[in-house]
């Protein structure tokens, strides 16, 4: 009998969503914006999934909800947070992976992991979304670029300018500064992507940094901040088309145990009767 | 990683009901002080010398205990606006911006009765330079004298002798001015009689912290703590006091020797290092719960006082053995790398699984070096070490869905590391 597990990352931002078949394959994937119906989000993200798959509903045996939004899957039998979730993942994309710096929406993490996956130690940033996607995103606001589109053009600048802040809120003024200085849009979004890795790099510090780092969370589409990661930590960073799912490929991991389990218990049960 | 769910009523017996009462007769006190001509002596919880007020018949009033009562009581967002609103920084201390602000709308307690005003501020400041502006500010409003009754750090592993008789000099001084505020003579036999009764207390006190070596412990000793530690700065000194604690110890140790814990199905132990969010104590204290997480020893509950290791009050060496508690007996006047010993010392005796560190943005002093600290528990020892940071006092400082995260996630990865990965069971 072939077992399928779900994963559904409601982040703050964007909700994840993945199936894996017994043979841990990604079956179905999909990602959609939270907005501000979160529980409608889990389950549409979910529908997507099966409809990828090909597969029913009552296929799956077990499905776990992660991110700011976990107890919002009605649907899910358990809750793991995204810092668990975001090391199994990363560890399933990129098995020697030991530090695992996560961008997302809102939220910045560096997690430690042992070789096996588990979590060591993590270290998030607090009540402020400096250094998050949504700074990135207020960047792109501001010089008017879609948000998919600042990190290459960040990777043109020549001369990336120092923002004296790199709080959310006061970027838009102090880019619109820059501007008023004939800086180019290039100059200033290299500043913007160079100031968020020294943030980010201080901040996962704290738990220690070691090879191999995998870049995970939707961040991690961006090439710019991938580039800027880099070139200050003198590294190279594990990044896959998959990290934006980590969350939810760890959450489809850890349902797929914990429904491999139950299978394994439900046949004992059988064999035992006969 | 299924979470313990807590369903089980928090245990309510004769203990919590004396506490209750003692309390209650002390602000019920402090609402007739003017009326009944009580004199009453402002003082700081940490490294106190409340058996000298005993001795005089005063009350004793903390301003720090009225702040927490207001947060407590989720009281405290309007004291604390209303402190902002007369020029307090934001970032000044929350107990600072509460207290004054709750000056500002009337003094009055979290159960609406009267604070009266103090005949005798004593500002005894052992670690915080913040709390003298404080006082200063209070004198300013009040008119009442101020005494600056100066704490050196300790400075070594012990204070000197120097220190000590330093601060003892400055408590004849103390004596002087209480004995002119009632009009008799300090009684040294009663002075003695009350060390006497502060050292029984402690005694008890030493007791029912060392309950929680047992697993499960029948105690939280950071939760639960904050309930025994009233009685303890308001009665220390006190036959009450000796009874209340002497009823706490027979009760937990009763329950103790029934294996009942205070967590349902105690799964991890925990030593907590700093002060409660105490306006959302509650909450905090489920979030930990639900993971069966009890703490078996705090630093918070050693502010007012460290009996656990084996300093007690003398009544043969009445106001030394008062001095030698400011000085070196309290948690705020030692040093970090003490408090890094004292943690240690929690973790190997109590059989922790973890620290905790909750760091409060109000208080600087405190909470600076935390960082460090973690580090140090987690990298030098191995010990998986929390941090998570709100506040004492402003309820706008706890974001729970982080804090929640926080928990869930370093329980998640504990879970893991104690049954698991050591081969032992869940």
């Amino acid at each position: 009998m072939s077992i399928f597990a779900g994963g559904v990352d409601v982040g703050s931002t964007q909700t994840k969503a993945v199936i894996l078949d017994s043979e841990r394959k990604i079956a179905g994937s999909a990602l959609i914006p939270t907005g501000a119906n979160v529980m409608h989000a889990a389950e549409h993200s979910f529908q997507l999934c099966l409809q990828q798959a090909n597969i029913p509903r009552t296929a799956v045996n077990y499905v776990i909800g992660t991110g700011y939004g976990r107890y919002k899957v009605t649907f899910g039998d358990a809750q793991i947070t995204e810092i668990s979730c975001h090391a199994r993942g990363a560890h399933f994309l990129f098995p020697q992976t030991r530090t695992v710096i996560d961008m997302g929406g809102q939220d910045t993490k560096g997690i430690k992991l042992d070789p096996e996956g588990n979590v060591l130690d993590f270290v998030m940033n607090d009540k402020c979304a400096a250094g998050t996607g949504r700074f990135l995103s207020a960047a792109a606001e501001v010089v008017g670029l879609p948000l998919d589109e600042i990190g290459e053009v960040a990777l043109r600048a020549k001369n990336p300018v120092r923002l004296s802040s790199v709080c959310a809120v006061f970027v838009e003024s102090d880019i619109m500064s820059y501007l008023a200085q004939q800086k180019t849009v290039e100059d200033i979004l290299g500043g913007v992507h160079s100031s968020i890795a020294v943030r980010t790099i201080s901040l996962v510090r704290r738990i220690g940094i070691e090879e191999q780092i995998t870049f995970s969370g939707g961040v991690s589409r961006n090439i710019g901040m991938i580039r800027a990661l880099e070139g200050k930590l003198n590294s190279k960073l594990n990044v896959s088309e998959q990290s934006h799912f980590a969350g939810a490929i760890g959450a489809a991991l850890f349902a797929l145990e914990r429904a491999e389990k139950l299978s394994f218990e439900g046949q004992e049960v059988v064999e035992w009767q006969k | 990683m299924m979470e313990n769910e807590v369903k089980e009523k928090a245990y309510h017996g004769q203990m919590h009901r004396i506490q209750k009462e003692l309390m209650m007769r002390w602000y019920s006190q402090l609402d007739q002080a003017e009326e009944t001509g009580t004199p009453v002596v402002y003082m700081m919880v940490s490294g106190n010398c409340v058996e000298l007020l005993h001795a005089f018949g005063v009350l004793p009033v903390y301003p720090e205990i009225n702040a927490l009562q207001l947060a407590i009581r989720n009281q405290s967002l309007p004291a604390l606006l209303k402190s902002e609103e007369i020029g307090y920084s934001s970032d000044n201390c929350g107990y600072v911006k509460a207290d004054m602000g709750s000056y500002a709308m009337g003094n009055k307690s979290s159960l609406a009765t009267k604070i009266p005003k103090p005949s005798l501020i004593l500002c005894n400041y052992v670690g915080c330079s913040t709390y003298i502006k404080w006082f200063e500010h209070i004198a300013d409003l009040t008119k009442a004298p101020l005494y600056m009754l100066d704490i050196p750090f300790v400075r070594e592993d012990e204070p000197s002798s120097h220190d000590i008789h330093y601060v003892v000099r400055q408590l004849h001084e103390v004596v002087e001015i209480l004995e002119k505020q009632t009009g008799r003579k300090l009684d040294w036999d009663h002075l003695r009689a009350t060390v006497k009764m502060a050292r029984q207390a402690e005694d008890l006190w030493s007791q029912v912290k060392h309950f929680a070596q047992h697993s499960p412990s029948p105690f939280d000793a950071y939760f639960d703590s904050t309930t025994l530690m009233g009685p303890l700065y308001v009665y220390r000194g006190t036959q009450d006091c000796v009874d209340f604690f002497r009823v706490t110890a027979n009760e937990l140790r009763e329950r103790m020797h029934n294996g009942v814990g205070v967590v349902p199905n105690e799964k991890f132990r925990i030593v907590v290092e700093g002060p409660p969010p105490y306006p959302h104590f509650r909450v905090f204290r489920e979030m930990l719960a639900r993971w069966g997480a009890c703490a078996v020893a705090s630093t918070y509950s050693t502010v007012g006082g460290i009996w656990e290791f084996g300093f007690r009050h003398d009544p043969n060496r009445p106001l030394e053995s008062i001095a030698e508690h400011m000085l070196n007996h309290n948690l705020a006047n030692r040093n970090f790398l003490q408090r890094y010993a004292q943690i240690k010392r929690y973790i190997e005796e109590y059989s922790a699984d973890a620290l905790v560190i909750h760091s409060v943005k109000s208080c600087r002093l405190f909470s600076a070096g935390q960082g460090d600290m973690r580090e140090y528990f987690t990298r030098d020892l191995g010990i998986p070490t929390l941090f998570v940071e709100s506040d004492l006092e402003d309820p706008r400082y706890f974001a729970p869905a982080q804090m929640r995260n926080r928990i869930d996630a370093f329980f998640e990865a504990l879970e893991h590391k104690k049954f698991y990965r050591q081969g032992g069971t869940a």
